[in-house]
């Protein structure tokens, strides 16, 4: 059942990614669109493009009916959906399967479970994979909610049971915080997710964010190393890497074996993330949640094993077994991915859409640049705000800091405010060069007034 | 020559706060300047949109939820 022909589901720098790959594998591509996105990149590099709806992405990437239709239209029989708009979406895949024809991801019932984070956490823990202190499950009783809260010790997180990828999220620092804030979230959870349900979870001060890639073809699993992604704002990560210099080899081994066992324990099939967080300071590591789609980061795992992570999903979607034994997967060097979105950061990230004027893009060994830009195109409004990333590798973190910062200096998009500069800001910081962060370093840096140094050297990419 | 009340960002334009919650404001309405009139939504983040000018709305040039450009026209003052 290998795939004759694959829909691309998505937009922007991924659906570039995605005919990429297809094209290396000898598969055509059918590009799917909205009216406002008739012009980008993926349009032009796909074989073919459909438009399947006005700007809103409600009524055109994330209209099940019209992307299945696409793909009758055009006879597609598999359907890529990136990662955000459908990837996750349970409902959307059991559609495409009932259409006969291939979802480049896992089961319906995998991504319900990994979807229902409450239950996900049940999932890890059974598993044997360690989640961080909280409610076992949704909570029913906001009594007994209260009281676990207090054993557990302030702050605790409220998160929303349909939520993930840090959307949903409450700390509240007491008991009397707890009581006016845990209703309020399920009533947000509700309204946003259509399903109020809501966890706790204790906070771990000062945690990394270290995840850990995962391919699996039903059968077998396989982990590709992990990922550090703790410099985020508003949970959003803007800058990874891969390996994380926080591990030794012994908890590098740990961590990996724990995803696969939990990958494993659901019969995974494609590629996968699980999430963790580490305390540094105790040498635990706690389960947060496993994305079952390809992640915007992945590159930097590509970079270190020389794996085209893409192009394996496609290939165990199209049923063909892991070709991959664990052995196999080795890691050399060090890679660094930083996020390339169309805000302004010397205005509080502003989004910052607008005509693409002039470009050049960094070149040379050791760095790549997955985006969706060229000279003349205007970014919409519309959609996310990521253009692209700049991903470097050396032999060493050192090298690859010093390609950074090399490709920082070549980059230049100009009509455009972008997130360039928030590099070219931190990458001389000492706590950046000895990665000694959390996942609350970046906004601390932020509130500081550190990256008034970079508005005074003009904080629009020229 | 009526005055108008208009976008300096693009995006897609919200009459309301929330689905739930009654317009901003409404054709016939008085508006002051420093008033919120709508919301444009732009790469996902969500942002005021505040009258610089002061008098009666006359009508709505533009639909809920309906894209608009940077400084395209919302409003028409009477």
């Amino acid at each position: 059942m290998s795939i004759g022909k694959l829909l691309v589901a998505n937009r922007g720098e991924i659906a570039v990614r995605i005919i990429r790959a297809a094209r290396d594998l000898g598969i055509p591509s059918v590009q799917v669109h909205s009216a406002a996105d008739a012009d980008m990149l993926a349009v032009r590099l796909a074989d073919e493009s459909v438009e399947i709806g006005p700007a809103p992405a409600s009524r055109s990437y994330l209209d099940t009916d019209a992307v299945l239709q696409a793909a009758r239209a055009t006879g597609a029989d598999a359907i890529h959906p990136g990662y955000g708009f459908l990837a996750e979406n349970a409902a959307f895949t059991e559609a495409v399967r009932v259409a006969g024809l291939t979802f480049v991801g896992p089961s319906a019932e995998t991504i319900r479970l990994m979807g229902d984070k409450a239950a996900a956490r049940a999932c890890a823990a059974d598993a044997g994979v360690a989640t961080v202190p909280g409610s076992g499950g949704v909570i029913v009783d906001m009594d007994e909610a209260g009281a676990l809260a207090r054993d557990l010790g302030f702050p605790v997180m409220i998160k929303a049971a349909a939520g993930g990828g840090g959307r949903g999220i409450r700390i509240a620092d007491g008991a009397r915080e707890f009581e006016r804030l845990a209703p309020q979230a399920s009533t947000e959870a509700k309204a946003a997710f259509g399903d109020g349900g809501i966890y706790i979870e204790k906070v771990i001060h000062d945690a990394r964010h270290i995840e850990v890639q995962v391919l699996g073809d039903g059968r077998d699993v396989v982990h590709c190393w992990e990922r550090e992604c703790s410099l985020q704002r508003r949970r959003q990560k803007v800058w990874e890497e891969a390996p994380s210099t926080a591990l030794d080899d012994d908890l590098r081994d740990t961590l990996c074996r724990s995803a696969c066992a939990l990958a494993r324990s659901v019969a995974y099939s494609g590629a996968g993330t699980v999430e963790y967080l580490f305390e540094e300071r105790t040498g635990a590591f706690y389960f947060i949640e496993m994305n079952t789609r390809i992640q915007v980061e992945h590159p930097v795992t590509e970079m270190i094993t020389g794996l085209d992570l893409m192009a394996e999903m496609i290939r165990i979607a199209g049923g063909e077994p892991l070709r991959l034994h664990q052995e196999d997967i080795r890691r050399a060097g060090h890679a660094i991915e930083v996020r390339l979105n169309a805000e302004d950061p010397a205005s509080d990230f502003m989004p910052f859409p607008g005509t693409v004027s002039e470009l050049a893009l960094p070149d040379g060994p050791g760095v790549r640049v997955d985006h969706c830009l060229y000279q003349g195109y205007t970014v919409p409004p519309f959609y996310d705000s990521l253009l692209g990333k700049l991903i470097v590798h050396g032999d060493t973190r050192e090298e690859a800091l010093r390609r950074l910062a090399r490709s920082l200096a070549e980059l230049k998009i100009g009509g455009l405010a972008t997130t360039a500069p928030l590099f070219g800001a931190l990458l001389p910081e000492p706590d950046i060069r000895g990665n000694a962060v959390h996942t609350g370093w970046l906004e601390h840096w932020l509130a500081s007034g550190a990256m008034t140094s970079a508005q005074e050297q003009g904080g629009r990419a020229a | 020559m009526g005055k108008d009340i208009r976008s300096r960002i693009p995006g897609t334009f919200y009459r309301r706060p929330s689905p739930e919650e009654p317009p901003y404001k409404d054709a016939g309405d008085t508006v002051a300047k420093g008033d919120v009139v709508g919301l444009i939504e732009v790469m996902k983040t969500f942002h005021e949109i505040r009258s610089d000018v002061e008098g009666t709305i006359d009508r709505f040039v533009v639909e809920d939820g309906d894209p608009v450009m940077a400084g395209q026209t919302l409003a028409v003052l009477a």
